[in-house]
């Protein structure tokens, strides 16, 4: 029910995400997803990508402070509001958010979220019928 | 376990008065055949006879590390050139090297300090001990070397560097002592976990580890990630080299070989000896050394000492932990700041990794302390907020232990320079 997001520790360094997604390029790895948090010091890096364990293993062999984080990943109809109207299910439950980014999938979107209890988040959004994205299944 | 019993556990009124001796003919000594000496003694009117009892030692000269650059190479020997043996020198991070002058008998003082070193370690024939001090002109690595040859060990002589094929040969050929930096120690550990090898498929029991003051907390690490007892051994190439004085299993204090070396600790400013338990520069009298004997030297090492019996039988007096360098202390906006502190702070908290760099700058006429830390991958998190509570928390527990502020800059692992001998830890910026 759950998605694997690769997160990633980065020093604000010029070259450091062109490094990033240079390891990924040469073992063949697809990126889904990916959304950056900066600091004035420092940024993490959060991907979904399509092996997660491949990427995992040979981004750490380069040094890098990565590791795996459970995320829920859902789909959101294309249509005006659809974002909103899940965030209030999660919302009149107190389910808090940590962050969430969103990315083009088939012609809708979709959305990576943590929060403070993702396997209810996922079941609850299951309940009002969005389609979790699951590993494995083609992200792109 | 007590190489020379005789010698090490001597009453210290039968000390004194060895000590007295030898300290009288090692002034003579240096009186009738070094120049540089005879020309201080007699500008304080000091005669070759003058000095009885190591009481009078306050009255002596001091030497620093300029007068034997000043009288570099050979110029403080002591014997003719024909009489040295081996030459050792440190290398100098600034201007001449150090050098060291060993006679026949030094050599033999030396191999007999490290095998007492070793023994007081709990390191017997039985051993394997495996040196990864770096050979050559540094003493770290013959010295270690011939005092485990004189108890008898068989000793691996694997010097510096390749680490991945020293694990191989630790591993292949048992290794149960290891010596070397402990910041190499560490490396080694490190190195153990990215090849996926684990503590107990070595022999390890002991480890030897000197040339850079490090912290308790270092100790536990170190003790921890690679299974073994780690033991301090302090020692410099002026003086003879590793077993100037060494830790016994007890680990309460560095048991100096007072009978080869007089250490005094004095007060950096006034340069008056302090008393005991109270923390001074280090101070050491080589009062049987032929090649180059030193009076007085400063050595710039800050600890204190006692000559309380330890639990080990040993009556040599005993160094506390070294407190860091009168050269690495720091004074940054008037408070002295020793990088040893920072470590320590960072090895109390488990999510950090002992790498770190300090780098002060002067701006606006102020200084600026900021720290480098590297993350820890496993504490590494997802989110934003729970990194920057980890600088806060960091950033607070420096400025608690050091009285100044910082600023704390989380860096990638293993971005800070790894060093296989002493570690950088510090860069000064400001103009000086
Ligand atoms: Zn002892």
């Amino acid at each position: 029910m759950l998605l694997q997001q690769l997160s990633l520790f980065l020093e604000n360094k010029t070259g450091r995400l062109a490094e990033v997604t240079r390891v990924l390029s040469e073992k063949h790895i697809n990126i889904a997803a990916f959304s950056i948090a900066d600091t004035a010091d420092f940024g993490i890096l959060r991907m979904i990508v399509d092996q997660t364990d491949v990427a995992l293993a040979a981004l750490k062999q380069q040094g890098f402070a990565v590791h795996t984080t459970d995320v829920v990943g859902f789909v959101i109809p294309n249509q005006p509001g659809n974002l909103y109207q899940a965030l209030q299910h999660l919302d009149s439950i107190a389910i808090e958010i940590e962050y969430l980014y969103a990315f083009a999938h088939n012609g809708d979107a979709a959305a990576v979220i943590k929060t403070n209890d993702n396997k209810l988040t996922a079941t609850t959004l299951k309940e009002f019928g969005y389609h979790l994205l699951e590993a494995g299944e083609q992200l792109d | 376990m007590i190489w020379n019993e005789h010698a090490e556990c001597m009453e210290r009124e039968q000390l004194i008065k060895l000590q007295n001796e030898r300290l009288q003919a090692m002034v003579s000594r240096l009186y009738y055949n070094v120049p540089f000496y005879r020309k201080k003694f007699q500008e304080q009117g000091i005669e070759a006879n003058d000095i009885r009892s190591v009481d009078q030692l306050k009255y002596l000269p001091l030497t620093i590390k300029q007068d034997l650059r000043d009288n570099y190479p050979f110029g403080l020997f002591a014997v003719p050139q024909s009489e040295i043996v081996r030459l050792h020198a440190s290398s100098g991070t600034t201007g001449k090297p150090t050098v060291g002058g060993y006679t026949r008998r030094d050599l033999e003082t030396w191999s007999e300090v490290v095998a007492r070193s070793l023994y007081a370690a709990g390191v017997d024939h039985n051993d394997v001990v495996h040196v990864s001090y770096g050979y050559g002109l540094f003493t770290g690595g013959l010295g270690l070397h011939q005092g485990a040859q004189k108890i008898g060990a068989t000793v691996i002589p694997a010097s510096g560097g390749n680490t991945k094929k020293q694990l191989q040969i630790m591993h292949d050929f048992g290794s149960t002592v290891l010596a070397c930096t402990p910041s190499y120690a560490l490396y080694l550990a490190e190195t153990m976990k990215e090849i996926g090898m684990d503590p107990s498929e070595l022999k390890l029991r002991r480890g030897i580890f000197g040339a850079e003051p490090w912290t308790e907390e270092m100790r536990k690490e170190i003790e921890q990630k690679l299974h073994l007892k780690a033991l301090d051994i302090y020692g410099l190439t002026e003086i003879i080299g590793p077993g100037v004085a060494m830790e016994c299993e007890h680990q309460n204090g560095l048991h100096v070989f007072e009978d080869h070396f007089l250490p005094e600790i004095l007060d950096p400013q006034t340069l008056q000896p302090v008393p005991y338990g109270e923390v001074g520069e280090l101070v050491f009298t080589t009062i049987t050394k032929e090649g180059m004997p030193l009076l007085r030297y400063r050595t710039r090492d800050l600890t204190s000492m006692t000559i309380e019996k330890c639990t080990c039988g040993r009556t040599m007096a005993r160094l506390h932990k070294f407190m860091g360098r009168t050269d690495d202390m720091l004074i940054i906006r008037g408070v002295n700041v020793f990088p040893s502190q920072v470590e320590s702070v960072l090895l109390e908290m488990s999510e950090t990794e002992p790498h770190y760099l300090l780098i002060v700058d002067r701006v606006n006429n102020l200084d600026i302390l900021e720290i480098l830390v590297e993350v820890n991958e496993s504490f590494f998190s997802d989110e934003v907020r729970q990194l920057e509570a980890l600088t806060h928390k960091i950033k607070a527990n420096i400025e608690s232990t050091l009285g100044i502020s910082a600023k704390i800059k989380l860096v990638e692992p293993k971005t800070i320079e790894r060093s296989e001998g002493k570690a950088k830890r510090v860069i000064d910026k400001r103009p000086h």
